[in-house]
């Protein structure tokens, strides 16, 4: 019990530190890289919940499409250097405390909300095979339609990115 | 309270906040367009957490189903994204947002 609630506490402290490194690092590379460190902590809070499955596919969607994704345009767009013009100090106050008020407002909530009180049943969900059964049986349609969107994204992405230029003058 | 391997449920929703907040804080303070994307991935993972945390709550598969298309849907928006992204530095060499208040070139 306190060996879980160590580690909750560890990787909760992980997540919320590299959160914040994401947002205030100078360098869009290095938000990548403690992007990549949240994720992980992220993913260690899955197994600690007992979703392994979604922990595995988290690792390998997150970390491993995404990350490299977000890495590989950078290096392309040549933005690994701290160019960035800055937010006005009074729009970077504002954002502040426009963020300082959403928690103010979620704590207010979580706070004020009644306790849960549902007694729940010890059924095992989270391992690939529960998941793989709940996943094609009552949720095969809605598993069958995100084919065809991520079918859909790719040939969006390919048709963004193609050079219209093509045509008109052949390298 | 019910816990979770010893870890009342509570904790999570003060992390899934604080997580979400950095989210928005990142992208209302920053102007360089992949790190606001950035921001967005790591709002979408904080409410993820919060399902896969209710879902063990009451035992129910669902909320980790839910979790596994969030995961594809953030995917495909991801891809598309940064083609935009891509397709926006190529006009205006620059991944600035304050270059499109004006929704054109």
């Amino acid at each position: 019990m306190t060996f879980t609630n160590n580690l909750f506490y560890f990787l909760s402290f992980v997540a919320v530190l590299s959160a914040l490194l994401v947002v205030f690092s100078k360098n869009p590379v290095h938000s990548v890289l403690y992007l990549i460190i949240t994720f992980f902590a992220i993913a260690g809070h899955y197994v600690l919940l007992n979703a392994q499955f979604l922990a595995a596919v988290h690792v390998i969607v997150y970390a491993g499409a995404i990350m490299v994704l977000f890495l590989y345009v950078i290096m392309l767009l040549n933005l690994n250097h701290e160019s960035e013009t800055h937010k006005s100090t009074l729009m970077k106050l504002a954002a502040t405390i426009s963020a300082g008020l959403l928690l103010v407002v979620l704590v207010g909530s979580i706070r004020g909300s009644e306790q849960l009180m549902v007694q729940p049943q010890q059924v095992e969900v989270g391992s690939v095979k529960d998941m793989g059964r709940v996943l094609f049986k009552e949720f095969l349609l809605p598993f069958e339609i995100s084919s065809v969107l991520l079918l859909v994204a790719m040939i969006g992405a390919v048709m963004l990115g193609k050079n219209e230029e093509e045509g008109k003058n052949p390298s | 309270m019910k816990t979770l391997q010893g870890i009342p449920l509570d904790y999570y929703l003060w992390l899934s906040a604080a997580l979400f907040t950095i989210g928005v804080l990142g992208v209302l303070f920053r102007r360089n367009a992949i790190v606001i994307f950035m921001c967005i991935e790591l709002m979408l993972n904080a409410v993820n957490l919060l399902l896969v945390a209710f879902s063990n709550y009451y035992s129910d598969a669902s909320g980790q189903v839910f979790v596994f298309f969030i995961m594809a849907v953030a995917a495909a928006e991801v891809a598309v994204g940064l083609a935009i992204l891509m397709l926006m530095y190529r006009n205006t060499k620059t991944t600035d947002i304050n270059i499109l208040n004006r929704l054109k070139w």
